[in-house]
């Protein structure tokens, strides 16, 4: 049978579809069964309570607090230093072969796999520098590990923003550092604002870096200071599903963990979309 | 003393011998017209003036250009204090992403004025030189990128003349615009002359005969001919001139 272009076009379009089509449902299905299975386990007390009676009862009020805490502290390390090197990336450094060079290590780096940063921080937080398990060193380990992401996405966006800014801000007698602050960089916030929440949502579920270097067994007792450590989500998760005193029991435990857990990276991703829309706005209008 | 002096200008992109052995001089007042095919070399003889060029990796210059009797290669100035003597106006228009009076007041800004007063002042004043002042004063908090396209571009003349500039450096003002912005962008350089000495590169010979006193007309990186724009596209003296003007290529 000879196929014309018409019907090529036809048949190549359907197949497109029903792969992306099969990609939301596959999605849809994880999320439908999370939210099957874990709805129920949902109360404001699993919320706001402790694990009780060997994590098969109770809340899981310290892994949320203690993911929010790893996601501030792994943020105040690498959303400055992941700026400031991407602005330099971008701004500054010519196209000579050191900046290739930095260019393809940022991008190995983020192939690495998170058990070795694990590994890592273990290594020299915990034990070299002596910060022993604690939000410190967690909070570090996820930060590197977040860094070309960060660094990534400030590079793109900066790169994203017409020259023909640059040159106008220049021509009116402005220094570069002026242009960056005051023309590129507000133009490129709003991509910029999407990647780094888009990095937290990572940071949020990440579970082997915290494994040796911040994350408890069972500690019910909320931190108190940067060197404690504290339970987290992801890691509560693959406890009491794998290791737990009853796994059986605490089935539907860890599935309100998940929902818990989706729940908050789904709503870093909308919030993402919806900074980047509000910024793009207001940049254009401002 | 010339306003603009250049005096054996060679530049390079690289290898690459982009314009040759260039002299030309430019009076006080005078609107000069950069014509010429695709490709000779205006663009990068206007960014000379401002240094814009610097910008660009692996570019060389040698001769040397003179602004009001100061060298402007020489290693003691300051880029940025050229660069409010010499103001540009780009091709596309680009308007920052600010209101219409931050973009007028970027220039004082940047270059550290920080009397509101006196930037008020040099925004309405400058909105008014530059025939915009009556469309906008209603909404100088509005965006820039609200205005249309023929509006942008005289914002972004009123922007170059806010920090004061002896010389307006414009490559291809009006080829963005429609016909009656053009106009507009044209009598607007009419008036501009009286203050200002005005380098214009223009694709459009009957805009280059309109505006300018002097033309010059570039071929493959060399200055050709130049003369007053009567003489040029009256009576040109090289037969690639009167081939150019008269539209045998280019
Ligand atoms: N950044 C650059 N690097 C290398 N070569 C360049 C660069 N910019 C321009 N050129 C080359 O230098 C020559 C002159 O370019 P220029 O932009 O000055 O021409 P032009 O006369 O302004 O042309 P047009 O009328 O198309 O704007 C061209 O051959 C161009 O390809
Ligand atoms: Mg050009």
């Amino acid at each position: 049978m000879n196929i014309n272009k018409q019907q090529a076009q036809k048949i190549a379009f359907i197949l497109f579809r029903l792969m992306s089509f099969s990609v939301v449902g596959v999605l849809l299905i994880i999320l439908g069964l999370i939210i099957y299975r874990g709805i129920g386990t949902i109360s404001w007390d699993f919320l706001s309570q402790a694990p009780e009676q060997g994590m098969t009862k109770g809340g899981i009020y310290p892994a949320i607090i203690g993911t929010l805490y790893l996601i501030l502290g792994s943020s105040l390390f690498s959303f400055p230093i992941g700026i400031m090197s991407g602005i330099f990336m971008s701004e500054y450094a010519a196209n000579n072969r050191l900046i290739v060079m930095i260019r393809i290590m940022t991008n190995s780096l983020s192939g690495v796999p998170s058990v070795v940063f694990g590994l890592f921080g273990m290594s020299l937080f915990v034990n070299t520098l002596g910060f022993g398990d604690s939000i410190l060193a967690g909070s570090l380990t996820l930060g590197l590990l977040s860094l070309p992401l960060v660094i990534r996405t400030t590079e793109e966006s900066l790169k994203a923003v017409d020259y023909a800014y640059r040159e106008g801000s220049l021509a009116l007698g402005a220094s570069k550092l002026q242009t960056i602050r005051n023309v590129v960089f507000p133009m490129a916030f709003p991509n910029i604002i999407s990647g780094l929440i888009l990095s937290i949502g990572r940071v949020s579920g990440e579970t082997a870096p915290i494994l040796f270097t911040v994350a408890a067994y069972f500690l019910p007792k909320l931190p108190s200071s940067i060197f404690d450590q504290v339970m987290a989500l992801p890691y509560h998760l693959y406890v009491i599903s794998t290791s737990g005193t009853d796994i059986e029991a605490s089935r539907d435990i860890a599935y309100g963990t998940a929902l818990v857990l989706v729940t908050i990276v789904l709503i870093l991703n909308i919030l993402a979309n919806l900074l980047r829309r509000y910024f793009a706005k207001k940049v254009k209008t401002n | 003393m010339s306003t603009i002096d250049a005096r054996n200008v060679d530049f390079y992109y690289g290898n690459f011998h982009t314009l040759k052995n260039i002299n030309l001089e430019v009076q006080k007042s005078e609107v000069v017209a950069l014509i010429g095919p695709s490709g000779c070399g205006k663009s990068t003889f206007l960014r000379l003036l401002n240094r814009m060029n610097d910008l660009i990796d692996g570019v060389s210059i040698t001769g040397t250009i003179l602004i009001n009797g100061l060298d402007i290669y020489a290693t003691s100035v300051r880029v940025d204090e050229l660069r409010k003597e010499v103001g540009m106006v780009f091709q596309k228009p680009n308007p920052f992403p600010k209101s219409i009076f931050d973009n007028v007041a970027y220039g004082l800004r940047v270059n550290g004025v920080k009397d509101k007063a006196l930037i008020e002042q040099r925004v309405e004043e400058s909105l008014k030189s530059a025939a915009l002042w009556g469309e906008v004063k209603e909404k100088m908090k509005k965006s820039a990128f609200a205005l249309s396209l023929g509006q942008q571009q005289r914002l972004c003349i009123a922007r170059a003349l806010a920090v004061k500039p002896k010389v307006i450096l414009m490559d291809e003002p009006a080829s963005a615009l429609d016909p009656i912005s053009t106009t507009k962008i044209e009598d607007l350089i009419h008036e501009l002359k009286q203050d200002y000495t005005i380098v214009i590169v223009t694709h459009n010979m009957q805009q280059a005969s309109r505006v300018s006193d002097k033309t010059a007309y570039f071929y493959l990186g060399e200055l050709i001919e130049y003369d007053k724009t009567t003489t040029i596209f009256t009576n040109p003296q090289k037969l690639s001139t009167q081939n150019y003007i008269t539209g045998r290529f280019g």
